[in-house]
């Protein structure tokens, strides 16, 4: 067993800079059929973590001189202590969080506005979604989940906090496509006015793997030692820069949670360590050079 | 290449981004010389998005300007691809390489030379307090040190991993610092090439220098002939997007790189 580990395909950490919370675990107000990490109403795998257990991460992320905290689950919004938990993380760091969008109603609009405003640190919300249209989002994520994600995007709008929309790309997505187009002209109406998007592309895991036009990875499709050798290699997968905390850990990568091989110790700073890359997904962020948090 | 440089200062002059607005620099260092500086230190880029690339070089070697190396100095230098800004998204990575390939065109074998050869991060003393000198941070020479997005935990480990009292820094383009209790901390000294999105067209550098045991920063406006830029700009077919910033003040590309809040501050 110890030989077996000592063999695992790692990449060292070049620095601690994101810190990511699974605020709300894999509880979310929706089961979509393509979700990385298989969230949904009754999924519990990973629970809500309590405010002291978030603080907790949260110093010892400032301990280890993070740049930013990213808070995303499941749903984060869906969080009963969500803005003390958003004023305990802007005491500290940048914040990000990671939404559907669908849960923001006028109060919390507002909120999230003024703390936007005021705050030390910079705020953005990322609402999420697939595809550009009515269509294929709901297909995924459920009939009239696009108009409520709309609504949300529109609400913070109008409170000054312009949202980064991340759009997963399903695998038969034209980049150029006149959908595409009319998704930006959208975002102008909703009040959006400078409408910033974030690709996301297919990852091949949880539930993604079965969706329209996807596939599960390849044999091929793998890190190799020379490929974790090349100094920028870091730079190239989010674990050389970040690790995630959830109610069950630290883990090296916020999509691979569910993945016992990825989790590195109870707290973070055990897993300020060099860590396994040999999950086929990593294959996604090297060769896209992709990161959750940029 | 990494090469330190020890020197000593009382009141120290820094500025950031020429972008080959050589009439912004000639203006910078006269005010820094009438306000009693003793050093001046330039932290890099020289080239892109102005005009005419080699009259900044010229102006920072006859204004005896000590330097250190940017991404860019080191792009053009070395006439690499791209400038290796570190942006990210489409639109500003097409302006960014439109301003690259006329910037490494008109820049000369000597120029080059000259910018290859820069050492890449300084130590200063200024009185008795430890200054790092380097471009985007003492990590990366390309990494964006924005004010909402440098937290005083992360602050505090860069002053400790870098032994300094103070970390100075340019690369984005707007000015901030961020001190932490016991005086430590991050000052990004802005550039004098573009004004810094805040819909003034004078140019900001920093001035630095102890007072009573701590170091103090001041942010300076500078007014320059930005009418004769915009008109040298506009000879040189360079994008009007470009010349527009100088005229109003406010940036028109590479924006996505900005944090939101940063960029809920400009026009667009």
């Amino acid at each position: 067993m110890i030989a077996a580990q000592a063999q695992r395909l790692e990449l060292p950490l070049m620095y601690f800079d994101t810190l990511w919370v699974q605020v709300t675990g894999t509880v979310c107000n929706i089961a979509c059929k393509h979700c990385f990490i298989s969230c949904g109403p009754k999924v519990e795998t990973h629970s809500l973590m309590a405010l002291p257990q978030v603080v907790q991460a949260l110093n010892d992320g400032a301990e280890a001189g993070m740049r930013s905290v990213w808070y995303t689950g499941g749903e984060p919004f869906l969080h009963p202590e969500i803005l003390p938990l958003i004023d305990a993380a802007l005491a500290r760091a940048p914040l990000g969080i990671l939404s559907n969008g669908m849960l923001i109603d006028e109060p919390l609009a507002a909120a999230l506005g003024q703390r936007f405003r005021d705050a030390p640190y910079n705020l953005e919300v990322r609402i999420s979604l697939d595809g550009v249209t009515r269509e294929d989002n709901d297909r995924v994520r459920g009939r009239g989940v696009f108009d409520r994600a709309c609504k949300g995007i529109e609400r913070l709008a109008r409170k000054g906090l312009e949202p980064v929309i991340a759009v997963a790309l399903l695998d038969d997505s034209d980049p150029e496509s006149a959908d595409q187009r009319n998704f930006m002209a959208l975002l102008r109406e909703l009040g959006v006015t400078r409408p910033r998007v974030k690709w996301i592309p297919p990852f091949r895991i949880g539930r993604e793997a079965g969706r329209r036009g996807g596939r599960d990875y390849h044999d091929w499709e793998k890190l190799t030692r020379e490929d974790v050798a090349d100094p920028e290699a870091p730079l190239r997968l989010q674990c050389g820069t970040s690790r995630c905390v959830t109610s069950e850990g630290a883990f090296a990568c916020p999509i691979l949670i569910n993945e016992p091989g990825f989790r590195m110790g109870d707290r973070l700073g055990e897993a300020l360590r060099p860590n396994p890359v040999d999950h086929r997904a990593c294959h996604t962020c090297w060769v896209e050079a992709f990161s959750c948090s940029v | 290449m990494q090469r330190v440089i020890d020197q000593s200062a009382k009141r120290v002059a820094v500025f950031g981004g020429a972008y080959s607005n050589w009439l912004a620099v000639e203006a910078v260092v006269a005010h820094a010389k009438a306000s009693g500086a003793d050093a001046i230190w330039f932290l890099g880029d020289v080239g892109g998005f102005g005009p005419h690339p080699d009259r900044s070089i010229e102006a920072l070697r006859a204004l005896g300007v000590r330097c250190v190396q940017g991404n860019y100095d080191d792009s053009v230098g070395n006439s690499r691809e791209d400038c290796a800004c570190g942006y990210t998204d489409p639109r500003d990575n097409h302006f960014a390489q439109l301003s690259y390939d006329y910037t490494l065109a008109n820049t000369s074998v000597e120029g080059r030379a000259w910018l290859a050869a820069m050492p890449t991060e300084a130590r200063l003393r200024v009185g008795s307090k430890t200054v790092h000198l380097c471009h985007g941070s003492p990590r990366r020479v390309n990494e964006f040190l924005w004010q909402s997005t440098t937290p005083e935990c992360f602050v505090q480990s860069l002053c400790r991993d870098w032994q300094a009292d103070l970390i100075a820094c340019t690369h984005t383009g707007i000015h901030w610092s961020r001190r932490l209790a016991d005086g430590r901390g991050v000052v990004n000294v802005g550039a004098v090439g573009r004004p810094a999105n805040d819909g003034r067209t004078e140019v900001w550098y920093t001035l630095l220098e102890e007072i009573d045991g701590r170091l103090v920063e001041t942010f300076v406006p500078v007014a320059y002939d930005w009418e004769r830029l915009a008109t040298s700009m506009q000879g040189e077919g360079l994008p009007p997007e470009f010349v527009e910033t100088v005229t109003t003040g406010w940036w028109t590309t590479c924006l996505e790189v900005l944090p939101a809040r940063e960029r809920m501050r400009g026009r667009f």
